[in-house]
């Protein structure tokens, strides 16, 4: 069974690679990517050490509610693993 | 448009927005000469990919609205090449007057542009 | 909207042809802007000061002209045609294009499968990211506030205004490139195309069907 992840809801301003619309949403690991430098941090020209990065599956209606055009079709996004809360 | 909330404005995921225009340029020359900086100087250790996006998110809502694409990455590697001392403000600023008076045109001002203005660069 | 020069009609004969056949846009006769002084002071001091040669910008002119979508549609055609290869493709899209000789640098692929089932669109809302080491470079739509915007919440409007409506039992798979991955739709094979060669079949793959806003041509 896929783990079940949140995006963290926090809005730090600067280069971060984490949609807006996608805070606070839950969906689920599909993937695990393997590590990656920190573009939060190679953004700036500081030492990048690697994070996890994964890709994590939500449904249209986890992330839009009522307004999802159809419900299950669904969107993958790539997310770095500060970004992610285990549930 | 400010947003109090954290959110930038390239990060534009499910805002509303209108019909998709499907017009395609070509790219000219000096385009791809942007595009080859890019990648020629990243690739040398200059910036990063990360870098590039920052400066071009640093550089707001206006920019996207009154810059090309094209413009805006220009300005932008310019920006990190700066910040990494490539070279200075100074140089670049007498440089782009010494280009503005070789010629009117993009062909004209080229470093050896012939007598025909053709461009050899 | 991005500024753009669509508006221009020009008729010049400066020569040389982009490589999609259309004549490049006239900037060469242009009033000089700003932001190309700027190209052109940036890459003369590069070049001066020892870190490019003009060799190394040409080079890569040419490296990324020879990138086009007819070299995705290969790798398409091939793995319609070859079950093994298209194993590898969906394993290791990267392998399976340079595999396929094709110098995509150290572009991370991946490749999507449409099927019956599931549809995939591809999108990068944060900025412009595009598997450009196999296919060139990116469509201007796809830059556009509007695509980035209303790919990921209204994917099949987006599609319908691209000529493509798919059933209900169709689920759409839509793909934000957040971060390292590039991703390149491998679509299904279009019916009555049985005997057809690599060749003949790769001359149905456009550029969209590997976007996922598009299907296959059909023969």
């Amino acid at each position: 069974m896929a783990e079940r992840v949140r995006v963290k809801a926090m809005m730090p301003p600067g280069h971060v690679r984490t949609p807006a619309y996608l805070r606070g949403k839950t969906g689920v690991i599909e993937r695990a990517l393997g590590p990656f430098p920190n573009p939060e941090q190679l953004a700036y020209r500081l030492p990048a050490p690697e994070q996890p990065l994964y890709r994590v599956r939500f449904t249209m209606a986890e992330i839009w509610g009522d307004a999802a055009e159809r419900p299950t079709d669904t969107l993958d996004a790539e997310i770095y693993a500060h970004w992610l809360e285990r549930l | 448009m400010s947003d109090t909330t954290g959110k930038r404005w390239h990060d534009m995921g499910g805002q509303d927005a209108g019909p998709i225009c499907a017009d395609q340029h070509d790219f000219a020359l000096w385009e791809k000469r942007v595009d080859a900086l890019m990648v020629l100087c990243s690739g040398a250790g200059f910036f990063t990919v990360d870098g590039l996006r920052r400066a071009l998110e640093d550089m707001g809502e206006d920019a996207f609205t009154t810059m090309s694409y094209y413009e805006r990455w220009i300005a932008s590697i310019n920006q990190n090449l700066i910040e990494t001392g490539a070279y200075t403000l100074a140089e670049l600023g007498q440089r782009m007057d010494e280009i503005a008076a070789r010629g009117p045109t993009y062909a004209a001002a080229q470093k050896d542009a012939g007598a025909d203005g053709s461009d050899h660069g | 909207m991005p500024h753009d020069h669509h508006d221009h009609d020009h008729n010049h004969d400066h020569g040389g042809l982009s490589p999609s056949g259309h004549p490049f846009r006239a900037d060469n006769d242009e009033a000089l802007t700003y932001w190309q002084r700027m190209e052109i002071a940036v890459r003369e001091l590069m070049i001066e000061k020892g870190h490019l040669t003009a060799d190394q910008v040409s080079a890569q002119i040419e490296r990324m002209d020879a990138r086009s979508p007819a070299n995705g549609a290969a790798v398409v055609a091939r793995a319609w045609v070859d079950p093994a290869f298209r194993a590898r493709l969906l394993a290791d899209a990267g392998a399976a294009s340079r595999e396929m000789g094709f110098d995509i640098g150290p572009l991370h692929l991946i490749a999507v499968e449409n099927t019956a089932q599931v549809h995939n669109l591809i999108v990068c809302t944060l900025c412009s990211c595009y598997p450009r080491n196999l296919l060139g470079l990116p469509p201007d739509w796809y830059k556009t506030r509007e695509y980035r915007a209303r790919a990921v919440r209204e994917p099949r409007a987006v599609l319908h205004e691209f000529g493509l409506d798919l059933p209900d039992s169709t689920t759409i798979r839509v793909h934000d490139s957040t971060a390292d991955m590039r991703y390149i739709v491998l679509p299904a094979r279009p019916p009555g195309t049985d005997g057809l060669d690599e060749d003949a079949l790769a001359a149905l793959v456009t550029r969209d069907s590997m976007i996922g806003t598009g299907l296959p041509r059909t023969p």
